[in-house]
């Protein structure tokens, strides 16, 4: 029990002293995170719009492909990242090993079918008079799918946090291609797992504490933009 | 929508404006190095790093993993350097290829502890009587089961007192965690385990008298744990940095890096001792 409270104090000194690697740490995190979740996103909401609004041979097929790689485990993808950017592997020219870049792949590989799969479901799941009354208001095509996604936005963003949770949160991906290294690849997860392993429970606490934190922001700002949008909308109509 | 559009756009360009800043820009080369655990996690590279850089000029980075997957990185070409503890290990590493100019530096030592009643009875005996004892009695023994460094010359202990090594038996633990985690897991299950002496003091020094493990065997030659040096053989693997390498091997044997190594403490207690060219 002593951990829990020592962890709380080791997080606000952390935090608050400035100190250099956690820092550091704090910001691997923010960049990796931030990059695989923008390429998540610009990848995973089309594809999840096709997935669920358009009708095609093949889709049930794919979505359940989509929903299956909902559960692939970091360690794999790690693995199987690795295996490709090492410097013997057939993408070893792009000296992405031990670099965030080379994280983010990952990353965005588990966040693609998390992104994908619920944005689908929404779009699935979307009550029909929305698409007949679009269509009444005389929408042309692409007007018809954008106001589709439009109003699918909420699970959308839902999905995106979903993701983000996951991402933020994996270590198996970030300890394989990143390689853990200090004031470079150390994220949040690494160094917990380096504390943990040298004993140091209390600082890995600590960081935990720093990583909940970091999403509480997150949603914070996102429940902020969420509010505005919908002020918006009352107020100045579908813009 | 042109909001959700505008929000989404904003994220993607701000992720990539993030990547694209250069994290801290090192002034001139940088090596890469895979090593083991014991060298981060006892404090050594980050007390002797910043004197290699300032007295070469280049910037070492590394990886801290088990010597088997460090080995991996080496064959995979992923490192410059590698700064290991499994001699077996790295000679066949050397042999086939992998590896060049491999050269000793430091060693420090293993201990058998294990529960301060010593329930086996095993305090004072060679380590391999101690093993020998552990399987008669069954008593729980924690092994790392990481191929680590630490793991590997366990086996070899295992096999050097005429046995197989007794990994199937229900007494003998596998963890696969690193070794201030098998420490604490020995802790727990009241069992013994060997462990290296940087992390031993460590565990002392944080436990202080709640420490439920003591030393059983220390000091018996084949608990010796020797670490070297070498280069990923640039031959096979063209983007080694091999003029930086080689600087970075003749900086480990140098007589000023040796008597460097003899000066880290831990506690007040030597950690490593310097042994190049011996």
């Amino acid at each position: 029990m002593d951990y829990l409270l020592e962890g709380l104090v080791t997080a606000v000194k952390l935090l608050f002293s400035g100190d250099e690697s956690t820092w550091s740490a704090v910001w691997a995190t923010v960049k990796v995170s931030a990059l695989s979740m923008s390429v998540s996103l610009a990848l995973g909401v089309p594809a999840g719009f096709v997935l669920g609004y358009a009708r095609f041979p093949g889709r049930k097929a794919l979505r359940l492909v989509s929903d299956t790689f909902m559960a692939l485990p970091t360690v794999l993808i790690g693995l199987l990242v690795y295996a490709f950017i090492c410097r013997r592997g057939p993408l070893g020219g792009l000296g992405l090993l031990f670099t965030l870049r080379g994280i983010a792949v990952g990353q965005a590989m588990l966040a693609l079918p998390i992104v994908a799969s619920l944005t689908a479901e929404a779009l699935e799941g979307q009550d029909p008079r929305v698409r007949d009354t679009l269509l009444t208001l005389g929408a042309s095509r692409s007007r018809l799918a954008s106001g589709t996604l439009f109003e699918a936005r909420h699970a959308v963003m839902a999905a995106a946090v979903n993701a983000y949770g996951r991402v933020s949160t994996e270590v198996g991906i970030s300890l394989m291609v990143g390689g853990n290294i200090k004031w470079q690849t150390r994220t949040i997860t690494t160094a917990i797992s380096l504390e943990t392993g040298m004993g140091e429970f209390a600082t890995g606490i600590a960081l935990g504490l720093i990583l909940l934190l970091m999403a509480f922001a997150v949603n914070i700002s996102l429940s902020f933009f969420r509010r505005r949008a919908g002020l918006a909308l009352t107020g100045g109509g579908a813009s | 929508m042109r909001r959700l559009t505008g929000l989404l756009l904003l994220l993607a360009a701000a992720g990539f404006v993030l990547a694209a800043l250069p994290g801290p820009a090192p002034a001139g080369e940088t090596l890469m190095m895979a090593t083991t655990t014991s060298t981060q996690d006892s404090g050594l590279l980050d007390y002797i790093a910043p004197v290699f850089e300032k007295e070469t000029g280049i910037t070492l980075r590394w990886t801290a993993v088990g010597t088997g997957k460090a080995l991996e990185h080496g064959k995979n070409c992923d490192v410059d350097v590698l700064l290991v503890h499994a001699p077996a290990a790295e000679k066949k590493f050397v042999e086939e290829g992998f590896g060049v100019e491999r050269r000793q530096v430091m060693y420090n030592d293993f201990i058998l502890v294990g529960p301060k009643a010593d329930p086996a009875g095993v305090k004072g005996k060679t380590a391999a009587e101690a093993l020998k004892t552990l399987a008669v009695k069954k008593a729980v023994f924690v092994s790392r089961g990481d191929e680590s460094g630490t793991h590997k010359a366990e086996k070899d202990l295992w096999k050097a007192c005429g046995m197989t090594l007794p990994d199937k038996e229900t007494w003998y633990l596998a963890a696969g965690r690193g070794m201030m985690q098998t420490l604490i897991m020995a802790g727990e299950r009241g069992g013994y385990t060997l462990v290296d002496r940087g992390t031993w003091i460590k565990y002392l020094s944080k436990e202080k008298d709640k420490a439920t493990l003591a030393v059983m065997v220390e000091g018996d030659k084949p608990l010796r744990n020797q670490y070297s040096v070498m280069m990923v053989n640039p031959a096979r693997c063209p983007q080694v940095k091999k003029a930086a390498a080689q600087r970075f091997l003749d900086w480990w044997v140098s007589p000023s890096t040796q008597k460097l190594i003899a000066g880290y403490t831990l506690e007040g207690k030597q950690l490593f001792f310097p042994n190049a060219g011996k």
